[in-house]
């Protein structure tokens, strides 16, 4: 058994024995927190492929997640009724992308079924996402650090202002999501074992395709690309289309996450995309070890799930920024790292060996 | 449009302009002297409008703006001592991280100290209705004062630079910092100064826009990316054509409300910052010879 069947499953025992101590203890509305936690964790597993492998920052990914987010809830929620007679509904229609459900007063809503809305808020975020990688990405440092900035409260300002988007209040009865018969992703109590299960599935099924792909051709390339991406371009690996494909996959998790989120909330409002939520994403990155799956799926289910139990009380930004500079200034490579005891060493070391120079 | 709608634009767009190039001087200051661009330099502006505001309910107008400019230039050198100069050749995903953490600090400080609320320092001469008539168009006399102590505060920044001992110190070390070292300047002291120098012009360009734009715990982020849009349309570093820039964006900004809702008024300058920054990186008053040369 390798290693990485062993991590899979030692991280399968955490998430059942907290869903065995929460049943145990009676406090099965952990849960409700933790399932939200796994689809953040989505989002920061595939941002720290682009931050902490390919070494490309991007402070907008909360962009990412509204687009697909808002995708989603608008597609299930808007009435299409009014158009019902016009040529592309009725073709839609007879793809089977619309179904009718009873809204709360009894009406009918014609909406877009759960999975053709997730098909389209997908496909259109890997749309945005090559577009706007694709320039973004020629640049770097400050350049790309501003850029992604900039995507991201662009996407803040269009879901704030825009009023068939619910402005300031975002969209709410967002129904649920049955992905198969059975499962629901959705916020009813009596599914909350199972969405529980459903979010960190994902996560695991996820974790173990980033897995893979770190340890091949590509992930070995975007290491090379973070090291040094002259020399990576000199021994003739195509720098510029992994960085974009990366970008891709990391904006299609972040994408993921917001419409399975949105879902899950039943809603989703302009806060999701603002860019403290970005920060905070690399925040969590930063501190999991940049280039380390496993130290960003810790510190993201423990920093979330104290986030939204409201442990950090008024405090809550505050931490994150306080964690973004700490890391900086004293653990730049990242915090949860294998070798921090050779680190330390070295530290001291060096700083023995500057004494000694001066 | 009739033309008394046209200057009023103008006027509006010359307002907000000003307040970009002075964010846009304080970026240029940083980096000019370190190569950092620093994320919390809209936090500076923010600063020093809520200080002057508070400041105001104890003492005379100028006195409070004085001394808000005194006690964020303060926090500006604090910020460099306390983060920034004792790092060993930081690399610039660092830094970035770093002033961006700054920024989300010196936000939430404002948050518990001053709440949600948006504030603003009293009109400096008159009231919101007064106006002065500038050829037949009605200014109001802020804006005459904010764009009159803007130029002032630039005028003095470059006498400054370029003829004091100490500017010309600072410009020493953004030139050639290892030459201007073996020169005997303490470069490190000069990147302290650079922190408290931006910090004093945010913190003044803050405190004369406020009785028109406002200022809240939040406002940083937003002036920052438009300051940092503005300086790199200028070019990076170029403290003049940095006035010049904000003028263009902020007229920008100001005639965009003619064919997009107001709520998507940041949503127009973002965007132009994404296509310099695809097409022409140095600005377009910068040289893409020398640019190439840097490491952005």
């Amino acid at each position: 058994m390798t290693s990485r069947s062993l991590s899979v499953l030692a991280f399968a025992g955490v998430i059942v024995t907290i869903q065995l101590v929460t049943k145990a203890t009676g406090s099965e509305y952990h849960l409700t927190q933790l399932t939200m936690t796994a689809y953040y964790s989505l989002l920061t597993i595939g941002l720290c492929m682009l931050v902490g492998y390919a070494g490309q920052i991007s402070i907008g990914h909360a962009g990412f997640f509204a687009i697909g987010g808002y995708v989603a809830a608008y597609l299930t929620t808007h009435d299409f009724s009014a158009q019902s007679g016009s040529v592309p509904l009725s073709l839609l229609s007879a793809l089977g992308v619309l179904v009718k459900r009873p809204d709360l007063y009894g009406g009918d809503l014609l909406t877009f079924h759960p999975w053709a809305a997730f098909v389209t808020a997908l496909a259109l975020t890997i749309i945005v996402a090559y577009l706007v990688g694709g320039p973004v990405l020629k640049l770097k440092g400050h350049y790309l650090a501003m850029a992604t900035l900039g995507f991201g409260i662009i996407v803040y300002r269009i879901v704030l202002g825009t009023t068939a988007l619910g402005a300031a209040d975002g969209i709410t009865n967002v129904p649920g999501f049955a992905v198969v018969p059975g499962i629901e992703v959705s916020g009813k109590t009596s599914l909350r074992v199972v969405n529980y299960y459903t979010a960190w599935g994902i996560v695991a099924v996820s974790m173990v395709l980033l897995m893979n792909l770190q340890h091949s051709r590509v992930g070995r390339a975007l290491a090379s690309i973070h090291g040094a991406e002259d020399a990576a371009d000199a021994m003739g690996i195509p720098t510029a289309s992994y960085k974009l494909k990366i970008f891709v996959l990391s904006a299609v998790f972040a994408s993921v996450a917001g419409i399975l989120l949105t879902h899950y909330n039943a809603g989703i409002g302009p806060s999701e995309a603002s860019v403290m939520k970005s920060v905070r994403y690399v925040a969590i990155v930063a501190i999991g070890g940049m280039a380390n799956l496993w130290g960003v799926l810790c510190m993201s289910l423990l920093l979330n799930y104290l986030s939204l139990r409201g442990y950090l009380g008024s405090f809550d930004d505050a931490v994150f920024g306080a964690i973004l500079i700490l890391i900086m200034l004293f653990a730049p490579e990242g915090f949860l790292r294998r070798q921090i005891i050779g680190d330390i060493k070295g530290f001291l070391s060096r700083r023995s060996g500057e004494r000694e120079a001066s | 449009m009739s033309i008394d709608l046209f200057f009023q634009y103008i006027v509006a767009g010359i307002t907000y302009g000003t307040i970009y190039a002075v964010v846009a001087i304080g970026f240029n200051i940083i980096y000019n002297a370190t190569g950092i661009i620093n994320f919390a330099q809209g936090e500076f502006v923010m600063l020093g409008g809520m200080t002057a505001v508070t400041l105001y309910q104890f003492l005379p107008l100028p006195a409070a703006i004085l001394a808000a400019v005194l006690i964020t230039m303060a926090i500006g050198g604090l910020i460099e001592v306390l983060f920034i100069r004792w790092l060993h050749r930081p690399s610039v995903l660092r830094m970035i991280i770093i002033t961006i953490g700054i920024s989300i600090l010196l936000r939430e400080v404002a948050l518990h100290i001053w709440g949600e609320g948006v504030r603003a320092l009293p009109y400096f001469t008159g009231t919101a209705t007064t106006a002065v008539s500038l050829g037949g168009v009605f200014v109001s006399p802020q804006v005459i004062w904010a764009v009159g102590v803007s130029a002032v505060a630039v005028l003095l920044l470059n006498v400054f630079f370029s003829y004091t001992l100490l500017g010309r110190q600072m410009r020493a070390c953004s030139a050639n910092r290892d030459a201007a070292r073996l020169c005997g300047i303490h470069a490190r002291n000069m990147v302290t100064l650079s922190f408290m120098l931006s910090a004093a012009i945010g913190a003044l360009g803050g405190c004369v826009v406020s009785p028109i734009t406002y200022v809240q715990y939040d406002s940083g982020t937003p002036l920052a990316i438009k300051g940092f849009t503005v300086a790199i349309l200028g070019g990076l570093g170029n403290s003049l054509a940095a006035i010049a820039a904000g003028m263009i964006l902020g007229m920008l900004e100001s005639f965009s409300i003619w064919v997009l809702p107001a709520a998507y008024k940041d949503v127009i300058s973002i965007a132009i910052l994404l296509f310099i920054l695809f097409v022409r990186p140095s600005g377009i008053f910068g040289s893409a010879e020398t640019s190439r040369l840097k490491e952005f």
